[in-house]
């Protein structure tokens, strides 16, 4: 079997000396699957996906990006950065550049690439999103659904080997939810390596390749959708799915 | 529940490494400074030798030479440098807690009364916060000085009014006579204080248990009196007071508040109180509407729904930004030097006049100033940790 | 049922409208109101005319000293006497046109350095260039000007120049203070709090005493510095130390997310602030450097007390002087707070007007 692109091996994380949020996380992605996390908040699944490209820093065990171990190397950290991409929840556009400044701050700044190219990349992604004719918008002009589609566009122009999603639909108001989720169905179709933290199970169903629990800190169980959502094994995840199932 | 790791991971001690590479620019920034500072001083001790200037504190022991014009306790010429500056630490305090009382009342005011119903005080209100901002506290320390001394009468034609009299000598006033009924009243005060909080606490868990609320308030603030008179009653009940009286060239007898300290006090009090208006005008509209309207919508009168819910969420926003302007106002109070008034900087002024030990009196003054800055801030951090709203 | 129609909006009752009922609910709501009202009338129509008599009607404009005592009146003579000395304090009467030719050079800089047509990448070159050939006029000494030392430079000119100066050179000292205070590395953390905490917790007046007295001990031997420039140090360390506060407060109001998503795109720290951080926090503080600006204009006074007489110094000179004209001091007092009044005021709400502009583009 070919060497995962993602390889946590027992990495454990606390915050403050007290607060063991990671408890040995054992977890291999491989090239061009899709991941789709779920659990409880609280559980630790944010905290997880952001030790990947270094937004938190574990404490014990050893985390593997591309081959390259994260630690405290500055070098390893800018290179792993420039091959993942990722979507927050809240956005985080930046609210005094345009959509297009947005995209191309990157390239053109630490790809150094000259601003023609930046652009005409810009707006490729922009139409992959189907956005392009906001691109000389300003973010707070734009509606929720609009601006994560274009913080999509913005991880996209980095071309990266793996997309992370923190939560990306939870902040949006119900009917802009789907325009988001079309449009990761639709990366998903292309190849991409993908993890998802997000409580849409409708989309875990429709795309995932694997679905992981989470619950206080430890991957509880991991499966195909099909299997994790109608033959759950195990209390906990019975129960999680029980509520948020539900209604 | 595991702890984590006491030893973090092996780093490589290379440049790219985020730790090595912080603990260079540390220790860089620490050595440039550390180099700057030791330039500094040996510039310093070269020029002092080469001016004959001495360094040192021990001036503080020597002879004063200058008598001071007021103070809260008797100097004379005589006395040391010390003490001169203890008179000084004193006349600033007195100015700056009697300002720091005042302008608090006259700031709550009038940022109380930019909400009035009334356009005319609304108006009178927001024309006194602009007047009073936008002219330099020493111009008006200047004014108020000007007008004390200029336009009151001569000490001989003194204002009178009741057992007042005011001049150019300053405000003349009764002030009882200290006698041994005066110390027993303080201990009956004393006294009074723990028993009100007694009964505040019985009177409390009454209500808690019963609904009824009973003698919360008025019954304390009576205790609290009846004590201090009783002990008034106890020590002799001592009535002598001394009454200022016209005298030939001057008033006689009676304390007396001197030009300078109404000046400086006045200026001061009406120049931050402008500011305090804002701080409490903007703590009062922090509040959102909706929490006077939910009150109201459960019942609560107009008081209570002030006490119970607009008043502790003001207060909130309120308390840091009006501690900043207790401490503009002791920080003002350094333009005493301007009109003569003897506080701190002044006598450190004199003292740098007369001996020359300029940076041994700087630093005093900024220690002076500093532990009080230092004091109000660790006070004031207790109390926000204290009263944050608690979020997840 | 009956069925629907629309109905077309009508006016208001009048005594619920117009400036009627303008006065009805602001004035006489209720009794408390009305009383409120009466009493602040009755007051005003005691005192008004009695100030509008003594500042207008009896008030002298023209004649000496002689005819003001005469009179009952204010003595706005006073200003038109004094009023270069005033203004110019101890600057050579025959140059006072170059005082003034710098001083209207250097505002004319900052009210366009304050509209958008200016923001350009040449801005501090021309700001070099305008404060190169305000020293040069103002010291003379070159191409045949005379030759005017600095402690003679005095009143409103040395108000403007001091606290536009200060405020100039305190920003990007600022900046780093503010970046320091936020930075992870505790070691400059520390060294930045120390500095800001030690310069707010002491009055004004002990920094320019600092550096009116302790700056020339600190220089190498046969260094002398300016009393100008000692007291331009002093105030642009004092002011720093303020700014940069207000600089930390917007930097702190950047959601964390905004630098974790410019991390994620492989941005470094500094491209981080400076492209994404200080544009977005310098532009929500404008309101609170315009408030710094106003403080340092109005402490620009005290640098009377270390001998650099700037505008209440020179007036204070100027009426202290003067036998003649003493005893109308008060005019002279009301002159100049009418000065910085205006000054201090149009500044504010220039301010508010920039807050309010800032709050505008934030809408969609």
């Amino acid at each position: 079997m070919p060497s995962p692109i993602i390889a946590f091996e027992k990495v454990n994380k606390w915050y403050g000396n007290s607060f063991h949020v990671l408890r040995d996380i054992d977890l291999s992605i491989q090239t061009g699957e899709r991941i789709v996390i779920c659990g409880p908040s609280g559980s630790g699944k944010s905290t997880l996906i952001r030790c990947i490209n270094r937004l938190e820093e574990h404490q014990q065990g050893v985390l593997r990006v591309d081959g390259a171990e994260i630690g405290d190397d500055i070098k390893v950290i800018d290179d792993v950065r420039k091959k993942v991409g990722m979507v927050f929840q809240q956005f985080n556009l930046f609210p005094h550049l345009t959509v297009l400044e947005n995209l191309t701050l990157s390239p053109m700044w630490v790809g150094k690439l000259p601003k023609k190219e930046a652009d005409a990349r810009a707006m490729e992604q922009l139409q992959r999103v189907r956005i392009a004719e906001q691109a000389h918008k300003y973010p707070l002009q734009l509606s929720g659904g609009q601006q994560q589609r274009v913080a999509i566009a913005r991880a996209l122009c980095l071309t990266p080997k793996i997309m992370l999603f923190d939560e990306p639909t939870s902040a949006l108001d119900p009917e802009m939810i789907k325009e988001v989720l079309d449009v990761m169905i639709e990366l998903a179709g292309q190849g991409i390596t993908m993890v998802c933290v997000t409580h849409e199970m409708g989309f875990a169903k429709a795309v995932a390749d694997r679905v992981i629990f989470m619950d206080e800190g430890q991957i509880v169980e991991q499966n195909t959708p099909d299997a994790f959502f109608n033959n759950p094994q195990n209390e906990r995840s019975r129960d999680f799915l029980s509520k948020i199932l539900g209604h | 529940m595991s702890k984590p790791p006491s030893h973090p991971p092996s780093k490589r001690w290379s440049w790219r490494s985020q730790a090595f590479r912080s603990l260079v620019y540390q220790v860089l920034a620490v050595a440039v400074i550390a180099l700057l500072v030791l330039f500094l001083a040996h510039n310093t001790a070269t020029n002092m030798r080469q001016r004959g200037i001495q360094s040192g504190f021990d001036f503080l022991l020597g002879t004063a030479g200058f008598d001071i014009g007021e103070s809260l306790f008797t100097f004379d010429s005589g006395e040391s440098y010390l003490q001169a500056y203890l008179v000084g630490v004193t006349n600033t305090l007195r100015v700056a807690v009697l300002g720091i009382v005042l302008t608090t009342i006259l700031g709550t005011l009038i940022g109380v009364g930019r909400f009035s119903r009334n356009a005319l005080v609304r108006g009178l209100c927001r024309m006194y916060v602009e007047a009073f901002r936008n002219i330099p506290i020493l111009l008006q320390l200047l004014m108020w000085y000007l007008i004390f001394t200029e336009f009151l009468p001569a000490m001989a034609e003194a204002w009178e009014v009741g057992p007042f009299f005011l001049s150019k000598g300053g405000l003349n006033f009764p002030i009882p006579v200290w006698a041994n009924g005066h110390v027993w009243a303080a201990w009956g005060l004393l006294l009074g204080v723990g028993a009100a909080v007694a009964w505040r606490k019985h009177a409390w868990s009454k209500f808690i248990a019963t609904g009824v609320p009973h003698g919360m308030f008025w019954m304390p603030l009576g205790i609290f009196l009846a004590c201090g008179i009783a002990g008034w009653l106890l020590g002799g009940a001592p009535t002598e007071t001394n009454f200022p009286i016209r005298g030939e060239f001057s008033v006689e007898n009676g304390g007396s508040l001197t030009p300078e300290f109404l000046a400086l006090l006045i200026g001061l009090t009406m120049y931050t109180a402008a500011f305090v208006a804002e701080v409490v005008r903007s703590g009062i509209q922090a509040v959102p509407q909706g929490q006077a309207e939910a009150a109201s919508a459960l019942g609560l009168s107009q008081s209570h729904s002030m006490r119970l819910v607009q008043l502790p969420q003001a207060l909130r926003v309120i308390i840091p930004p009006i501690t900043n302007q207790y401490l503009n106002l002791t920080k003002n109070s350094s333009l005493a030097v301007a009109i003569g008034y003897p506080d701190v900087v002044s006598i450190a002024n004199t003292a740098i006049n007369q001996t020359g030990r300029a940076v041994e009196c700087i630093a005093l003054i900024m220690l002076v100033y500093l532990s009080t800055s230092l004091a109000t801030s660790v006070l004031m951090n207790w109390y926000n940790a204290r009263s944050e709203i608690k979020e997840r | 049922m009956s069925t629907y129609a629309p109905i077309a909006p009508r006016p208001a009752p009048a005594a619920a409208s117009g400036w009627i009922g303008w006065c009805q609910s602001n004035l006489f709501h209720d009794w408390k109101t009305s009383l409120g009202t009466v009493l602040i009338g009755l007051v005003f129509l005691a005192l008004a005319p009695k100030f509008f008599n003594w500042a207008i009607v009896d008030a002298v404009l023209n004649g000496g000293h002689e005819a003001c005592q005469a009179a009952h009146g204010a003595c706005w003579a006073v200003v038109k006497e004094k009023f270069r000395f005033m203004i110019f304090g101890r600057y050579p009467q025959e140059e006072h046109w170059r005082a003034l030719v710098c001083t209207s050079m250097l505002l004319s800089l900052i009210l366009a350095s304050c509209t958008r047509a200016f923001w350009k990448p040449w801005l501090p070159a021309l700001w070099v260039l305008v404060l190169v050939m305000y020293f040069a006029l103002m010291r003379g000494g070159v191409a045949g000007l005379r030759y005017v030392e600095t402690d003679l430079w005095s009143g409103l000119p040395l108000t403007i120049l001091l606290a536009s100066l200060s405020m100039v050179m305190a920003f990007p000292i600022a900046m780093l203070v503010a970046l320091g205070r936020r930075s992870g590395m505790p070691a400059i953390r520390s060294l930045c709090t120390v500095y800001v905490e030690l310069i707010r917790g002491v009055p004004l007046i002990s920094v320019l005493f600092m550096a009116s007295f302790m700056f020339p001990l600190l220089m190498p031997e046969g260094f002398n510095i300016d009393v100008l420039v000692r007291v331009l140090a002093g105030i642009t360390l004092f002011t720093a130390a303020y700014m940069a506060e207000v600089i930390r407060g917007g930097l702190q109001a950047i959601p964390k997310g905004q630098i974790e998503a410019a991390a994620t795109l492989g941005l470094s720290y500094w491209q981080t602030q400076r492209k994404i951080v200080l544009p977005q926090a310098l532009a929500m503080v404008v309101p609170g450097l315009m408030n710094n600006f106003i403080s340092t204009f109005k402490d620009t006074s005290l640098v009377a007390i270390v001998s650099l007489y700037e505008l209440t110094g020179a007036m204070g000179m100027a009426m202290n002087s003067d036998a003649n004209w003493r005893a109308f001091r008060v005019e002279g007092y009301l002159f100049i707070a009418f000065i910085y009044f205006v000054f201090c005021y149009s500044m504010s709400r220039y301010s508010q007007w920039i807050e309010s502009q800032v709050n505008k583009s934030r809408q969609r």
